[in-house]
């Protein structure tokens, strides 16, 4: 695959939509953009249909913006709210029936790793609670066992938002929905755990109240599932809908949340521990040497 | 003609309603190497190309369509095709070009004068009062679909110039359309002018449509139209960022 993708023929530019101009001249292609960017370069998404004000929508901005490297990346996502938004960005993105995610991404990175040995493609996985940790759990599970080489983010919104607020393996126990009206009846699933246990080599948990963090450690899973094996990002991304957060009050509900037992946490196997300090202290040497030759 | 249990299928402008059969279980062939589809028929390659020609230059607000695979410089091919597709461009007088640059479904809101999009082209087509277009370029498997659903819901006349196999749900489709044979539709263009077919906007080149497309072709720096701007606190991402970013560096 040649990265002239994105540029155009000679003569079509002119007749592009501006957005298209605007990716090829000013795009996150080819850099590694920084947080602190945002709204200074054209982003790989611009709009999306989700409920205004949902933490998802956030989250999934912040996303495209850690991606390593988004021109090498294939976004692998299926039904639930996110999807909705993921397949606007400018990424190619598969759609998994509900449920096979974590089959069709194996596939997908396999193929990839086939056609182009001598270049990274990064496949990531991004899908709700449900799509991952019920109705997909054995997919996920087995991609994990099997140490296949991409990531997996759960937008975990505690919900089944997209389909109205079924209760779901993620939501909290208890809890009363518009579809689980005599509230959740078991714990709220140890995804952590059992990642640690299918020996998932990075797994984090984090809410998106630091926009920072999220970028750098999507960066972080991507980097590791390419060189060491599976990692797992579990997001806290609140449906406002669903749980009755009015939209301004989004980010004072995360923050509270994760305050109260969303905590950030990452956990690296001795691998990926390795792996990931040698590579740090790599581009800490190279960037000082850039420094240095001015 | 494809038929099916003796009934004769053709594949003619729409509207043919929701959901109309695919080509192919009508049993509509596919052409080979040096043929051509039209309405469903198995015809040479010229015919295909002439008939393609007059719809193109009788046929109210003609367009054409470059999918991914031409629009993109991906490769040399594509690189040189450009130049071909544009001369064809210019043997049609009054053209418009609406790219298809990829088959995000665009959400929430199309711009029907600027794009055309594979899961609602009925949008473009109508907004635009088309009813001629080429599509060139574009996968097959998003081409099929498209031309079902042009052919449901509106009157429009469609041509599909396949790199590949060729597209049965088409009014005209030639397949293993290369270089070479965009120098051919490019001729038969010429050739039926030639022979007496007037074209409906004589006189007039290409015809810019969309606000950024009609600005990058005067060389003019391209201004969103005020009923495109988004109104404050509306727009996409509005309510997080008016709780702002909250950027500390880790
Ligand atoms: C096999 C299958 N079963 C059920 C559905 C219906 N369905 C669509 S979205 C959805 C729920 C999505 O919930 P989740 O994965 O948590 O994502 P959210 O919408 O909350 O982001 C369901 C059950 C489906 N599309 N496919
Ligand atoms: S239903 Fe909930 S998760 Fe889905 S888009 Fe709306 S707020 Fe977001």
């Amino acid at each position: 695959m040649s990265l002239k993708t994105i540029e155009a023929a000679p003569g079509f530019k002119d007749y592009l939509p501006q957005e298209y101009k605007d990716l090829i001249d000013d795009g996150p292609f080819l850099k590694q953009r920084k947080v602190s960017e945002l709204g200074s370069f054209k982003e790989a998404i611009e709009e999306h249909p989700m409920c205004s004000g949902c933490a998802m929508t956030l989250f999934i901005r912040l996303v495209y913006v850690g991606l390593p490297s988004i021109e090498n990346t294939v976004i692998c996502g299926t039904a639930g709210c996110g999807r909705l938004a993921i397949s606007q960005g400018a990424v190619p993105f598969v759609y998994g029936n509900y449920g096979d995610t974590n089959a069709v991404a194996t596939g997908i990175k396999r193929g990839l790793d086939i056609r182009f040995k001598e270049q990274n493609k990064d496949v990531v996985v991004m899908a709700g609670d449900g799509g991952l940790a019920d109705i997909g759990f054995h997919a996920v599970m087995h991609s994990w066992f099997r140490k296949e080489k991409f990531t997996t983010i759960m937008l975990d919104n505690e919900v089944y938002g997209n389909t109205g607020g079924q209760d779901s393996g993620m939501t909290q126990k208890g809890m009363v929905m518009k579809m689980a009206p005599t509230g959740k009846k078991f714990e709220k699933m140890d995804m952590l755990g059992l990642a640690k246990t299918a020996g998932v080599a990075y797994t984090a948990r984090l809410a998106p109240t630091n926009p920072t963090r999220v970028a750098n450690t999507v960066r972080k899973a991507v980097l590791i599932a390419r060189e060491v094996g599976p990692t797992f990002i579990q997001a806290y991304t609140s449906c406002n809908i669903e749980y009755a957060i009015p939209t301004p009050k989004v980010m004072d509900d995360a923050r509270a949340v994760e305050k109260d037992r969303y905590q950030f946490v990452e956990y690296f196997s001795d691998e990926a521990k390795a792996y990931w300090d040698d590579s740090e202290k790599e581009r800490k040497r190279l960037r000082k040497a850039a420094k240095q030759s001015g | 003609m494809g038929k099916l249990n003796g009934t004769p299928y053709r594949v003619v402008t729409g509207p043919e309603g929701l959901l109309p059969p695919a080509a192919t279980i009508m049993g509509v062939p596919l052409p080979e190497e040096g043929e051509g589809l039209v309405e469903g028929g198995i015809v040479t390659e010229a015919e295909a190309l002439e008939k393609a020609a007059i719809a193109m230059l009788t046929r109210k607000n003609a367009t054409l369509f470059p999918g991914p695979l031409v629009l993109w410089g991906w490769n040399d091919h594509t690189n040189e095709k450009a130049k071909y597709f544009f001369d064809v461009a210019d043997e049609i007088p009054g053209v418009r070009i609406i790219p298809m640059p990829d088959y995000r479904p665009i959400y929430p809101k199309i711009d029907p004068e600027a794009v055309i999009n594979p899961c609602h082209p009925n949008l473009t087509i109508s907004h635009n009062k088309i009813e001629a277009c080429v599509f060139i370029g574009v996968h097959c498997h998003y081409a099929s679909i498209t031309l079902k659903m042009i052919r449901a819901g509106t009157n429009c006349f469609t041509i599909a110039l396949c790199a590949e196999a060729g597209h049965e749900d088409a009014m005209v489709s030639v397949p293993n359309f290369d270089i070479e044979k965009l120098i051919l539709f490019k001729e038969a263009l010429i050739k039926v002018k030639k022979n007496g077919i007037k074209p409906l906007y004589e006189g007039k080149g290409i015809v810019p449509t969309g606000w950024s497309q009609i600005a990058a072709l005067k060389g003019e720096i391209p201004i969103k139209p005020e009923d495109e701007l988004v109104e404050a606190g509306t727009g996409a991402f509005s309510s997080e960022l008016e709780t702002g970013l909250d950027d500390t560096a880790e």
